[in-house]
């Protein structure tokens, strides 16, 4: 990178406060501000959330307050890789919970948490307007239709097989 | 200088009355002295509309609407207590009751909590619904106040005052759904936030017991709602009117000020 190391000493800094300027530090762009932050440090830490708080001049309580209202932002470190599923109607009855099951036995995670390795963060969402496609779920944004447990592990073992930076 | 405002004929219960421009059911209401139960609403803060204990009836409107956050409208025609909005507030009240803690018995609003005030008036004698008994901590680490969540409603009162009032915003609603709750700052404990300037007008501002000076014992914790009111007719027309009660603390009460 041509450009000096951010004052912080974390280039990610960088990233986002380019974004801030971009947008005029404009308290309306907090949303969207948050999701660059995300998007360059993988999740939201009290940290971040402070300076996006004091970059936009809002209270950190606001800042908090928004984040959490949204399902998308995540406050904890995430894994390498993601496994969503699907448990909406549609899916359940589709046998989603033995997917979720599959994936929490194989990989030592519970819903909701990143296995201790930090390779896999196993999440549940509530339908994804796929119905049709039930049983579905996304492997690191990848939507995959009419699956189960057997070919979700699959999934989940080819996408691990490729490497970080076609990724 | 009093602003002109124009007059709007409506009709509450029956009884006609010049209510104001951009004034809504519940201010018109009450400014003559025609009871409508609130929650959410406090006078000299935004409009919230969250509680829906002030829904009324509009004629040639099938909803009920919220009668804090519905303007008047010339010939309306307003029912404020209906068999159906007694039913209505009766299942908001045991729905709130079922929600979080509320053990009147051990609270230090026992006798001053307004959750209690609209539970007697709607003739609330029990809860249909299972309680969920949520766990939740108490936070005593401000040196001055205490904040229970188990009694707290999310009617917000705390947080518009502390933004619009005392312009601190310390605390926000975070998450959403039965999961929504009260943070100060990022979440940490409120005697560690450093936008906390002290002035406690989030506890005299509370409806419940969630919000209290420390050291209060039971029944003992007296909110000032009407402090709000105060403070904001004071800034706009400079006149300053001495409280009718105002929150003390303990200590005071005792007559041993520190
Ligand atoms: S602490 Fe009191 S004022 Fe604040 S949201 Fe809860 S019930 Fe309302
Ligand atoms: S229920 Fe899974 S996509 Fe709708
Ligand atoms: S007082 Fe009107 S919605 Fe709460």
């Amino acid at each position: 990178m041509a450009e000096a190391l951010h004052p912080s000493g974390d280039d990610r800094f960088a990233v986002l406060d380019k974004h801030l300027k971009r947008t005029h530090h404009a308290q309306d762009q907090l949303i969207e501000t948050l999701h660059v932050a995300q998007e360059v440090f993988g999740y939201l830490s009290d940290d971040i959330l402070m300076y996006v708080a004091r970059a936009l001049l809002l209270p950190p309580s606001m800042v908090l307050g928004v984040a959490t209202f949204y399902h998308l932002f995540n406050f904890e470190a995430q894994g390498e890789h993601a496994c969503s599923v699907c448990t909406g109607t549609a899916c359940f009855v589709k046998g989603a919970d033995a997917i979720v099951a599959a994936v929490r036995d194989g990989y030592a995670v519970a819903p909701g948490a990143t296995s201790e390795d930090g390779f896999l963060t196993l999440r549940t969402a509530r339908c994804l307007g796929s119905c049709g496609l039930a049983p579905v779920v996304v492997i690191d944004g990848n939507v995959a239709g009419h699956q189960d447990a057997r070919s979700t592990l699959e999934l989940i073992r080819a996408q691990a097989r490729i490497p970080e930076e076609v990724n | 200088m009093p602003e002109v405002r124009r007059s709007i004929a409506i009709t509450i219960d029956d009884t006609e009355i010049d209510a104001y421009e951009g004034e809504s059911i519940l201010q018109a209401a009450r400014r003559f002295g025609i009871k409508i139960p609130s929650m959410c609403y406090l006078e000299g803060l935004s409009v919230w509309g969250a509680c829906r204990i002030c829904v009324v009836e509009v004629a040639g409107q099938h909803q009920p609407r919220p009668a804090c956050a519905t303007l008047v409208v010339e010939d309306m025609e307003v029912r404020t207590n209906t068999a159906r909005l007694q039913s209505h507030r009766r299942t908001i009240l045991e729905l709130l009751f079922a929600e979080g803690n509320h053990v009147c018995a051990v609270c230090v609003s026992n006798g001053n909590c307004e959750l209690q005030d609209r539970a007697v008036e709607a003739g609330m004698d029990h809860v249909r619904f299972d309680y969920r008994n949520p766990l939740r901590p108490v936070d005593a680490t401000h040196p001055k106040y205490v904040f229970d969540p188990n009694r707290c409603i999310v009617c917000t009162r705390c947080v518009r005052v502390c933004d619009e009032i005392e312009g601190a915003h310390v605390w926000d609603v975070a998450s959403r759904g039965h999961q929504a709750h009260l943070v100060t700052e990022l979440g940490q404990p409120w005697g560690r936030s450093s936008s906390c300037t002290w002035c406690g007008k989030c506890v005299a501002s509370c409806p419940t017991g969630a919000l209290f000076y420390q050291g209060s014992a039971v029944g003992e914790s007296v909110h000032a709602p009407d402090l709000v009111a105060r403070l904001v007719a004071a800034r706009r027309d400079h006149e300053w009117f001495p409280p009718v009660e105002s929150p003390t603390s303990p200590n005071e009460q005792n007559g041993d000020d520190r």
